[in-house]
């Protein structure tokens, strides 16, 4: 096998690897909201009910008291 | 500090740099047209002594076009869109309104300077990156400016979540920081050989295929982190807001992030295919460009099904044509640029005409029609007036369309004859033609490209003109329009 079939091979592999590790995250991204860990969708509006006075879709924490 | 004292968005940044998208984009497409006409008619060369030389005007244009233009259509975009999207305003805190002012006129400053130098000859010679190191310095202090502005505003906000255009911006400013420094290593020659020379003139500190591989590294991410990153940036905030629909997948849309973000910065080698860089590093340059077409393709996929079911405002409205036929530009543009990358695709592609055409529909189409969109959708929020014309946009849409068409058409055909006529061989091994019968072969198609680029420059006037007269006459509004731009 030369270099150049060889790197015909890895070429082939690298690709296939990164696509999976990319379709991969697709799962974790449907499977955390199918668990009811997270609402990705509704970080959406964000852009849509922007006013100032528009409430947040989520608030910032309360700060704490200082001692 | 998170004080509701002041309820409304402060938009006197924003109107800043509005203005200079579109006197930049003026000058810079102008730049543009005439060097295109000087390769199709090189007597133009002489039109100005040394300074209307295309050598002298050609990185001129990209400058201008690259860091007025689009840079000034992306910070009035995130000043814009960062309160609203964080649900705060500038104007809470006095440190942010007078840091976001120095922003501005350091950077026209800046520019001003950029194009002085680039006239007289003064240039580090690295492509996209021809600033000498005295600007290098001030570009820096603009950007760190910037970013303190950005976490600044972010630091203050009352929506928790970033809106996925943030993580955009955050990159953008990431990416080019880290890139513009390492490029950017230079020696000044005047200081090390006892004030020999121009104070002006450095040397880059990485030697031969280093500095090929540096420079590339951040040229290619030039495209990706300014004309890529934080037009998407852009198209998430001003589609979903002006057609009144969400953006069709968060989900997706995070994936396309973090899929760009790892595979984005592995790609430049590709603009070294078939040189003395190491072998392995061009295969990896090539694989990365290919799986490059995932997350670009799933922001542009995304973009389009947002328009889902609302397919009629694309009729209706010339502000979501010019962003759908954004997207499918950058889609067109993401699918050459990988195939470019192949290879054996590049052994005829290399050093042609199919480059800059290749550039430019990605950039007319894509950057250029968003940044327009963008501009034009914040107008009249922050004018308070309504869009001068609707038809002159419309007209703009059309004329600019069939610019580019000319352009990236004339530019394929052009670079494959080229490819093909450099490599071709008689049957004893000879090369068949000269370098000029190239020339001649190619002059129809410069003259193409030339007209190409004098409609999408007819185009800009016709922005130009309409967003001066919706900044001053427009009809005044009572309220403001929650998503679709009011235009008469």
């Amino acid at each position: 096998m030369n270099l150049a079939e060889i790197q015909g091979y890895v070429y082939l592999v690298m690709t296939i690897v990164m696509v999976g590790v990319l379709y991969s995250y697709i799962v974790y991204l449907y499977r955390s909201e199918k668990k009811g860990e997270k609402d990705y969708e509704k970080y959406g509006n964000i852009a849509l009910d922007d006013n100032i006075d528009s409430k947040p879709i989520e608030d910032m924490p309360e700060p704490k008291n200082e001692k | 500090m998170q004080s509701n004292a002041a309820m409304e968005y402060d938009y006197s940044i924003v109107k800043l740099f509005m203005w200079t998208t579109v006197i930049f984009g003026f000058v810079g497409m102008l730049i543009g047209v005439l060097i295109a006409a000087q390769l199709a008619y090189p007597e133009l060369n002489y039109l100005l002594g040394e300074y209307g030389t295309f050598s002298r005007l050609r990185p001129l244009h990209t400058n201008v076009v690259v860091y007025g233009f689009t840079l000034s259509a992306v910070w009035a975009s995130f000043y814009y869109s960062a309160q609203r999207v964080l649900k705060v305003s500038i104007a809470e805190s006095k440190f942010l309104m007078i840091l976001t002012k120095v922003h501005f006129y350091l950077y026209f400053v800046a520019a001003a300077a950029l194009v002085v130098t680039l006239l007289m000859g003064i240039t580090a010679s690295k492509e996209y990156a021809q600033m000498e190191w005295p600007l290098d310095i001030v570009i820096v202090l603009i950007w760190v400016i910037w970013g303190v502005a950005m976490f600044g505003l972010i630091g203050i906000r009352r929506e928790k979540s970033l809106y996925i255009s943030m993580w955009y911006y955050i990159a953008c400013f990431l990416g080019v920081a880290m890139l513009y420094l390492f490029n950017n290593m230079a020696v000044p020659t005047y200081f090390f050989s006892g004030g020999l020379g121009s104070i002006m003139h450095s040397v880059s500190m990485y030697a031969g295929t280093n500095d090929a591989m540096v420079q590339w590294w951040w040229g290619h991410n030039a495209v990706a982190f300014v004309f890529t990153v934080p037009i998407i940036a852009m198209i998430y905030y001003f589609l979903p807001k002006e057609s009144g629909q969400a953006v069709y997948s968060y989900k997706l849309s995070l994936l396309s992030f973090w899929g760009l973000m790892c595979v984005y910065l592995w790609a430049g080698g590709h603009h070294l295919l078939w040189s003395t860089v190491p072998d392995w590093v061009q295969t990896m340059a090539s694989i990365f460009s290919v799986i490059l077409i995932l997350p670009s393709w799933g922001s542009a996929i995304n973009m389009l099904l947002t328009m889902k079911g609302e397919w009629n405002q694309l009729t209706e409205n010339p502000l979501i044509k010019l962003m759908v036929l954004a997207s499918t530009f950058y889609m067109l543009s993401t699918l050459e640029g990988p195939i470019q990358a192949v290879k054996s695709v590049n052994a005829i592609a290399h050093f042609t005409d199919w480059i800059p055409g290749h550039v430019h529909d990605g950039v007319l189409g894509w950057v250029g029609f968003m940044a327009f969109a963008a501009v034009m959708h914040m107008a009249p929020r922050v004018f308070k007036r309504e869009i001068y014309s609707k038809s002159l946009l419309d007209a703009q849409f059309w004329v600019q369309t069939i610019g580019i068409v000319l352009y990236f058409a004339s530019m394929w055909i052009a670079g494959i004859t080229q490819g093909m006529m450099w490599r071709a061989v008689d049957e004893y091994g000879n090369l068949m033609y000269s370098f000029i019968d190239t020339v001649s072969v190619l002059h129809p198609y410069y003259v193409i490209r030339t007209l190409g680029g004098l409609l999408y420059f007819v185009g800009m006037v016709m922005f130009a003109y309409n967003f001066y007269k919706t900044a001053t006459s427009g009809r005044k509004l009572e309220t403001e329009p929650q998503f679709k731009s009011p235009m008469a």
